[in-house]
């Protein structure tokens, strides 16, 4: 296999009801990934991209080939990816191995999406049926239902109090939304908030209240791939993508007794340190999938982190600061940046590209001299992908 | 080769108040909800079987921000329960107060119930779903 690097990245602002459609959001985040790499339609060779609920939010399917068109790559092949939130990092593992194979020198890949349009209900509906929909749907689980059962269960394995994991939790939130006013991009950047707002917030399911969730989100993010060759005459700073991993779950209920922790997510950072030939000590930065507060504890346990059962501790100790032992979310996470599903992959990965090149001092959230980062994404019930990013100067 | 418990066969029984499940000739396990394959040995060697729908809770919450079409059901537990056979579950707990669910849920006994979702415009007809009844209730 050929060495593949990032050479471009793009990153629209996330937020609520902005005003342009998904379609014209990747098309500005990809000619912003393009322009860093001074790369013209032409020499695009293929089109990978994420999206998940075009169909419901735009009544839009296979917007895959017409992004492809609108950005003057005529023709060429373009796939869409639909791994719910894992869409992007999906994306970016297949449009890894094209590029790795020989078959294609440069293409563009990343993810769009337009949640808020759904409104709140049909939003809520809509991400349920990342669950199973025979069997767990009908009892009426939802996303946050999901993590709120993986709550109760991991105060009850390791023997947590919930008043404790209630303090934990609310830390990570405020961590995340503190970040988060540091990245121009975030949807809440202009909001810091504090525990007693978490501990206090409405109830969505017990114990995860409203600013243990993240929110629904539009937005789009872009990266541009290119073989080490093509690589070297597009950019000074190639960022490497030394490590992948994926793997999949099977419906919530049947993933016992190994639960509260994620298997997949194990086995799929497992292959990517493999790969890259790094373990978790090896990670300066890692931008990890916090769609709710508990699934950071579990998502830092899972990828090594931390034993099981003491992953609020990292939060508590402050490890997961700018300055702390292993970074976590400086992005403000999907929790503060926003979380348009088919595009988050596509986010955390441009994050760790411009923290690894020094892009972010300005925005007062730049890691000093971090050199590898982790991406960690978990789509719905079943799909978890990992990447290893590496600078490559 | 032929699905052994369909979907369709599971959730007519369920309706019934009796759960089906799946035991495996290879090695002996019980898979429930069915699916094509043992969860424990991966063996598609499977014949249905009658379970006992007694188990204890494991972990629950309840919700209070419903799907589209399901805000009147808010508030609602959803449990997960290890039956006595082996397998986890997924249902209902509508034996209390939901406002009251809390940790002293789980590992309480329980035995089967069966209430059905009707189904809403996304999903292919209604549904049965575990009911669950506290077995310790004096
Ligand atoms: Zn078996």
């Amino acid at each position: 296999m050929r060495k593949v690097a990032v050479v471009g990245t793009g990153h629209t602002e996330f937020g609520s009801d902005l005003p342009k459609t998904e379609i014209e959001m990747f098309c500005e985040a990809a000619t912003e990934a393009m322009a860093e790499c001074d790369l013209g339609p032409q020499q695009v060779e293929a089109l990978f991209c994420g999206n998940v609920f075009g169909d419901f939010a735009e009544g839009q399917g296979m917007i895959q080939s017409f992004i492809a068109n609108e950005l003057g790559f005529h023709n060429v092949p373009a796939t869409r990816f639909e791994g719910a939130c894992a869409s992007a990092t999906v994306a970016i593992r297949d449009a890894f191995m094209w590029v790795a194979s020989g078959c294609y020198d440069i293409v563009v890949v990343g993810g769009t999406e337009k949640a808020t349009a759904m409104g709140t209900p049909l939003a809520t509906r809509t991400f349920a049926m990342g669950a199973e929909a025979k069997y767990e749907f009908a009892p009426g689980l939802t996303f946050p239902g999901f993590f709120a059962l993986l709550a109760h269960l991991y105060a009850s394995t390791y023997n947590v109090s919930l008043e404790k994991l209630r303090e934990q939790m609310s830390l990570i939130s405020v961590q995340s939304h503190y970040y988060g006013t540091k990245n121009p991009h975030a949807q809440f950047r202009h909001k810091e908030i504090t525990p007693e707002q978490v501990s206090g917030g409405f109830m969505v399911a017990s114990p995860l209240r409203l600013l243990d969730c993240c929110p629904f989100s539009d937005g789009a993010a872009v990266l541009v791939l290119a073989s080490e060759e093509a690589a070297k005459k597009l950019t000074d700073k190639p960022v490497y993508i030394t490590g992948l991993g994926q793997a999949s779950s099977p419906r919530l209920s049947a993933q016992a007794p190994y639960l509260p922790r994620i298997r997949a997510r194990e086995l799929s950072a497992m292959q990517a340190y493999k790969m890259a030939g790094v373990t978790p000590q090896d990670i300066d930065i890692c931008e990890l999938h916090d769609c709710f507060s508990i699934a950071s504890i579990i998502a830092a346990e899972n990828l090594g982190f931390a034993q099981a059962g003491e992953g609020g501790r990292l939060w508590e100790n402050g490890d997961t600061k700018i300055d702390g032992k292993i970074p976590i979310n400086i992005s403000g996470g999907l929790k503060a940046k926003g979380h348009p599903i088919g595009a988050t992959g596509a986010s955390q990965a441009c994050e760790i590209v411009r923290q690894l090149r020094g892009d972010l001092a300005d925005s007062g959230r730049q890691v000093a001299g971090a050199k590898t980062g982790l991406v960690d994404t978990l789509g719905g019930d079943g799909i978890i992908a990992n990447l290893v990013l590496q600078a490559g100067w | 080769m032929e699905y052994k418990l369909p979907f369709r066969q599971y959730h007519k029984a369920l309706m019934k108040n009796q759960l089906l499940g799946l035991k495996c000739g290879n090695c002996g396990a019980i898979t429930c909800p069915p699916q094509m394959s043992c969860r424990s040995c991966s063996s598609y060697d499977l014949e249905v079987t009658q379970l006992s729908g007694n188990g204890k809770i494991t972990t629950y919450t309840t919700i209070f921000v419903a799907p589209e079409g399901r805000e009147t059901e808010a508030p609602y537990i959803i449990v997960m329960v290890e039956l006595d056979e082996g397998p986890w579950i997924m249902g209902n707990l509508y034996d209390m107060a939901p406002e009251r669910a809390g940790m002293d849920l789980i590992g309480r006994p329980v035995t089967l119930g069966s209430r059905i979702f009707p189904g809403d415009r996304y999903s292919d007809g209604p549904m049965a779903r575990p009911a669950f009844l506290f077995a310790d209730k004096a």
